[in-house]
């Protein structure tokens, strides 16, 4: 990048919001996925949807790519800086603008910490109910652009069910307003879902309209455990067709159980096949009565032990174990991938045992827990990236989880994105056509291809 | 210090242990950004560089050659407060407070110490200068110090080094609490005999902690040796990277504890504890005989309020009544380094007439970070304001805490702030209700 392009920065955000010494550039090089890292050419901290709109003015003109980027908590590379260029730091943006109590929305700036927009609307008693893992720390601009899930998923969806509306500013620096308050809205393209979960690839997303819902009364937790996975993978398709939709309901497969036990001692059988967790929640006399028909459907589809809990403490104990589930497999080995390959639900069991399989093949370690409720898997691999020997294994290992999730009919991303990390699988999932289709969108928002260049749909 | 970049390859010649074990560890951190909710320096710069993430990468980096060691390097291992609040939160169990220190070692190798610290910790390593020192320090304190209409309160008179002129700090004693006692102070018939580790902010400024120290154990019937000859524990040098002169100041005091006689050394200062109960064990990790010695002082070392709560059992019926509303700052290496947090608790409550009220985040680091705040007052101010906003919502008139750094920079806090509660030592007040005590 040229000097006088650093310098044009510094005019519209002021010399101490570009960073530019290689310290700073280097700790913008990675996100939260292993392997991936490119220096970026300056670090640009935007306040206001004006200065990102000259910014891209100055990057579309000067055809210099431009990485936004939140907390860098994303696990599939889609912020890393490969061909260098600017990244779009929006932590500074990070006021909740309202919250509309009359209309269950609030509009917040991209750099509020999802859990910040919680902790605010908690006193109001509504949620904003998704919750990737990171809920502390991510923010909202970024689980917009990655569309993230989290625990909840199976009963409230994902982000992109509860964005109403953006302010986007496009890759000329052009200004765009999508979407609103309107909880009925069926006019024109669906501008607002196409931004979400474009990972960056479309425009900067500058405000954000979010709808709000009613926070949960009550909850109740259960925990069942099962000598047999496909008892287990039965007793997930019951649940649902007894007409119960828990708000969460998480599985853990033997290599995590027995990890899991090993390092946190929660008491769990380590020959089990498979955890269950789930959780109801909603209005108290529902609740209960969700409750008991859960037990009920567990105990019928032979889950070797079921347990209730009855108060807080209880169950606080019984998401230890789920809690333990990444902590643990982390801690095995240096480096941890974290993969959400996802499955329609009835095939948790098959895409278990299939993962199980590939570790034994490529001789490699993968725990796999996840939303089985929503079919959303993590198998998780932990390896040493230094060891390349281990690496071209753990690469083949990976390729096989992906190629047998779109087998079983499922896709690459339950919710973490494609980024660069899935990439190479696009086109198995999506064939030629669609992902041509994708590539035309790209070419005709950003046309000088500058908007994190490469990734989600590859060179265009 | 030297603006000479140094290599990876010129620092593995020349430490390549150190270089080693660093790059297993580092490989630990996933970099899933987890430490950034808890870091107090992130939460007001907002930037990698800040959070452990960022300074673990940087290390990394300088490992495989592809930064060098920079005045920048060091500026940012620096900015760290050691609150160890990453650590604690990190999913892998990176040890990223201890990594930071090895990263401000690095540094310290290659660049040199900062010339100011290089100029103290010159200092303190010889005890006889620096007791002189600071005692003169007391001496003529009140021509370079103007008191403060409040107790313990002081600010400069004239621009010094390192000191910014609003700041708050305390007056160095008249008389250093040393010098006010004899070594040995007897108890009839003692139950039991402790070594009492005074530290630096203890023995030349809050005397008043240690003579509450002193009079507490006296109230129960403890004999108490106060070795003259210890010394600063070491642990501001050792978190500045110099592990060196940190090892010499450990053994020192080893060496001087070891020829008492006492069932227990107590300390009154979260810092100084952890130095005895983990850094010393810690510094001597390649040296068996000492480390052996080290472990073995460790484990009869207590924090005060520890002591008397899990050793002593004190008797609460002896405690007068305290008229006070008490709310209490857990300093970080009470909270998170010697995870001691309950026993000054359990001590507050059992006050007659005392009303405790928990604060916010009584555990989040109050911005001192020891010395850090020397050399980083605008940062430290800022996490600082955090924490008064904290102590003002509880409505309490006291603040309680059992750090000496802390207490010194949440007072200089609430006097920027216009507050005017008071900030003393947990054992302050037990003190106070043992008089009570004592007239009923």
């Amino acid at each position: 990048m040229e000097k006088q392009h650093i310098d044009a920065l510094k005019t519209i955000v002021g010399d101490e919001h570009v960073l530019t010494s290689v310290e700073d550039l280097h700790c913008y090089s990675y996100d939260a996925t292993p392997g991936f890292s490119h220096m970026p050419d300056v670090v640009v901290k935007p306040a206001t949807t004006a200065e990102v709109a000259k910014i891209l003015a100055l990057a579309n003109t000067g055809k210099i790519p431009v990485y936004t980027r939140g907390s860098g908590t994303n696990l599939s590379a889609g912020t890393v800086p490969t061909k260098g260029g600017i990244v779009l730091l929006m932590t500074r943006m990070d006021k909740l603008i309202e919250i509309d109590t009359e209309n269950l929305v609030a509009v917040v700036e991209p750099g509020l910490i999802v859990s910040d927009l919680n902790k605010a609307v908690e006193a109001y008693g509504l949620i904003y109910p998704p919750d990737p893992g990171t809920v502390t720390t991510a923010t909202m601009g970024g689980t917009v652009s990655e569309n993230a899930g989290g625990l909840r998923g199976l009963k409230y969806g994902v982000t992109k069910h509860y964005v109403m509306g953006l302010e986007v500013v496009l890759a000329n620096g052009q200004v765009m307003n999508v979407g609103g308050k309107n909880v009925k809205d069926v006019s024109g393209y669906d501008m607002t879902k196409l931004f979400t979960g474009a990972e960056g690839t479309l425009g900067v997303i500058t405000r954000i309209v979010v709808k709000l819902v009613p926070a949960p009364e009550a909850r109740k937790s259960l925990m069942a455990i099962f000598k047999n996975l496909d008892h287990a993978g039965q007793a997930i398709a019951a649940i649902i067709a007894a007409k119960i939709i828990p708000a969460t309901l998480e599985i853990m497969d033997n290599p995590t159980i027995r990890t899991v036990e090993d390092y946190a001692k929660v008491g769990l059988p380590v020959d089990a096949e498979a955890v269950l967790l789930i959780e109801v929640d909603g209005i108290p006399e529902v609740v209960e009565k969700e409750a008991a028909k859960v037990m009920e459907v567990l105990t019928a589809n032979q889950a070797d032990e079921v347990k209730l809990a009855k108060d807080a403490a209880e169950r606080d104990k019984l998401w230890a174990a789920r809690r333990a589930a990444l902590p643990a497999l982390a801690k095995l080995r240096p480096t941890t991938f974290v993969e959400d390959a996802t499955v329609p639900r009835n095939k948790v069991p098959d895409m278990i045992r299939a993962v199980n399989e590939t570790a034994r093949k490529y001789n490699v370690t993968i725990g796999t827990f996840g939303h089985a409720g929503d079919g959303n898997m993590h198998p998780t691999i932990v390896c040493d990236i230094r060891d390349k020997e281990e690496m071209e294994r753990v690469y083949k290992a990976m390729d096989e989880i992906f190629s047998t999730a779109i087998k079983l009919g499922g896709t690459l991303s339950g919710e973490h994105g494609i980024g660069l990390g899935k990439l190479k699988y696009m086109e198995d999932q999506f064939g030629p056509v669609t992902l041509e289709a994708m590539k035309s969108i790209k070419r005709a928002l950003d046309p000088n291809l500058i908007l994190n260049p490469g990734k989600l749909v590859g060179e265009c | 210090m030297s603006d000479k970049l140094v290599t990876a390859q010129a620092i593995n010649e020349h430490d390549k242990e150190l270089l080693a074990d660093l790059q297993d560890a580092l490989a630990n951190c996933m970099k899933c950004g987890n430490c950034m909710e808890v870091c107090p320096i992130y939460k007001e710069l907002g930037t990698e560089t800040a959070v452990a993430r960022g300074k673990l990468a940087l290390m990394e980096a300088v490992l495989s050659g592809k930064i060098p060691i920079s005045e920048n390097f060091d500026k940012w291992m620096s900015k760290c407060v050691s609150c160890k609040a990453c650590t604690v939160k990190c999913p892998c169990g990176v040890p990223a407070d201890g990594l930071i220190v090895r990263g401000r070692q690095a540094a310290v190798k290659a660049r040199g110490l900062h010339p100011v610290k290089n100029y103290v910790f010159k200092l303190l390593k010889n005890r006889t200068m620096f007791d002189l020192a600071l005692r003169l320090a007391g001496l003529f304190g009140p021509l370079s110090f103007k008191k403060l209409p409040r107790p313990m309160a002081a600010v400069a008179r004239f621009p010094m080094p390192g000191l910014d002129k609003r700041r708050v700090t305390a007056p160095f004693a008249a008389s250093p609490l040393r010098n006010r006692h004899p070594e040995v102070i007897k108890a009839d018939k003692p139950k039991l005999k402790v070594g009492f580790f005074t530290g630096c902010t203890i023995n030349y400024i809050y005397t008043d902690v240690g003579q509450a120290v002193i009079d507490v154990l006296k109230a129960n019937n403890i004999e108490i040796v106060i070795p003259a000859l210890q010394h600063c524990c070491g642990t501001p040098i050792y978190m500045s990277g110099d592990v060196e002169a940190a090892k010499l100041l450990a053994k020192h005091n080893i060496e001087v504890f070891e020829q008492y006689k006492v069932d227990y050394i107590i300390a009154a200062c979260g810092s100084c504890t952890e130095a005895w109960k983990i850094e010393f064990v810690e510094l001597f990790h390649d040296d068996p005989a000492m480390k052996a010695r080290a472990e073995k002082l460790a484990q009869k070392t207590y924090e005060i309020s520890e002591f008397l709560v899990d050793v002593v059992k004190i008797d609460k019926n002896k405690l007068g009544p305290v008229n006070a509303t008490v709310t209490m700052h857990d300093p970080c290496h009470m909270a998170r380094g010697i995870k001691v947090t309950a026993q000054p608790r359990q001590l507050l409550k059992s006050i007659p007439g005392l009303q405790f009220v928990e604060m916010k985040e009584a555990d989040r680091c109050c911005g001192s970070g020891g010395s850090f705040s020397l050399g980083n007052y605008e940062l430290s101010r800022k996490i600082n304001d955090r924490k008064i906003a904290n102590i003002t919502a509880t409505k309490a008139d006291t603040v309680a805490t059992s750090c000496g750094t802390c207490r010194m920079h949440i007072t200089d806090g609430l006097v920027q702030n216009n507050q005017n509660q008071d900030v003393v030592h947990v054992i302050q007040l037990l003190d106070k209700a043992y008089k009570a005590g004592q007239k009923k």
